[in-house]
């Protein structure tokens, strides 16, 4: 990764590049707006609890946009809710993350034809950046989610927006 | 305890006209149908004469029975003419442990029924949903807005969009710029 590796013989002084800085910090802390929609909302739940520890990516659920880094839409997006998850995201700064999990954040999921209220994919309204798919995914799964979207970070460059 | 029979005899007694028939071949409760314009007297009644006691709005549901006239579109689509809306209300007495379905039927054209919601308060959200999806109207409902759908689908829809479980219902292509079709 290129950060750690030229330390000073006292150990307190390393030296890296801004970039390598910037994208260690964000993807070491993505701290997620503390939010749910469905049954997939209970699997991210899961994922924050002990078994299979959130926190240990430096996940933490934080309870306003403005202080948020990513979003998890954990489940069936309404048209109604997709009006508020739109002024969520406008709320929070940026750099600003998405993930989409889920069948229904999808593509809509069981609801694509008769589903006279739902949203037929989060991407409709708000840019992607992970798409997992299950319904609901495993925590597994959302934690594999997560990794990618780390993943993205780290390939990350000061000079274009987005990786 | 009283069987639905009895009911029905109780209610044809004090209501006469009004009360319009027993459908016995049921595989629950029977159904007793009643003019709309008369549902909150009878409701009234049933809660509180001492022989029925009524004290249970279990489930208030609103149903297109679209049997009216079905006129084929140029889109192969189906819209509906004439027929009826209706509205059940399932009842149960906690203290004498009997049950009854009440149902009335309303023109489709111009769907009005009496609310009973200060009869039995778990009917204004019941009415609510009924009025949001099927899009009977309540009279004398103290709080008669959309509960499910977007207070404002109105505005972004036809005529044909409005309630989502009316048989003849065509999802608006668009709703506040969002595509709503896959």
């Amino acid at each position: 990764m290129g950060l750690l590796d030229k330390e000073f013989s006292e150990g307190n002084i390393v030296i890296s590049n801004v970039e390598d800085l910037f994208n260690w910090a964000r993807l070491s802390s993505i701290w997620q707006l503390g939010f749910g929609l469905a049954c997939c909302a209970i699997e991210m739940m899961a994922t924050s609890m002990s078994h299979y520890d959130f926190d240990r990516f430096g996940v933490i659920p934080r309870n306003t946009p403005r202080q948020a880094d990513a979003i998890i839409i954990s489940g069936t997006v309404t048209l109604k809710m997709a009006t508020r998850i739109k002024r969520l995201y406008e709320q929070m700064p940026d750099p600003k993350y998405i993930i989409s999990m889920g069948s229904c954040a999808n593509c809509g999921g069981p609801y694509w034809e008769h589903g006279y209220h739902v949203l037929k994919g989060i991407d409709r309204i708000i840019p992607v950046d992970v798409y997992v798919p299950g319904c609901p995914p495993r925590p597994e799964a959302l934690l594999e989610g997560l990794l990618k979207l780390q993943e993205k970070i780290r390939n990350e460059s000061l000079r274009k927006k987005s990786a | 305890m009283k069987n639905p029979e009895e009911i029905f005899n109780l209610l044809k007694e004090k209501f006469g006209d009004s009360i319009l028939g027993i459908d016995k071949d049921t595989p629950t409760e029977a159904i007793i149908s009643i003019n709309p314009g008369q549902i909150h007297r009878v409701s009234k009644f049933l809660r509180e004469n001492e022989e029925l006691k009524f004290d249970s709005l279990m489930c208030l549901s609103g149903v297109d029975d679209a049997n009216g006239e079905k006129i084929k579109e140029e889109d192969g689509s189906e819209i509906i003419k004439g027929g009826t809306l209706s509205v059940y209300y399932h009842l149960h007495s906690v203290d004498l442990k009997h049950k009854i379905t009440l149902k009335v039927s309303t023109p489709r054209e111009d769907p009005k029924v009496e609310s009973v919601e200060n009869i039995w308060k778990s009917a204004n959200w019941h009415e609510r949903e009924a009025f949001d999806l099927v899009g009977i109207v309540f009279l004398n409902h103290p709080d008669l807005r959309r509960i499910l759908m977007p207070y404002d689908w109105d505005e972004f829809t036809e005529e044909i969009s409005r309630h989502p479980l009316r048989k003849d219902y065509k999802n608006p292509e668009f709703y506040q710029g969002m595509k709503v079709p896959y």
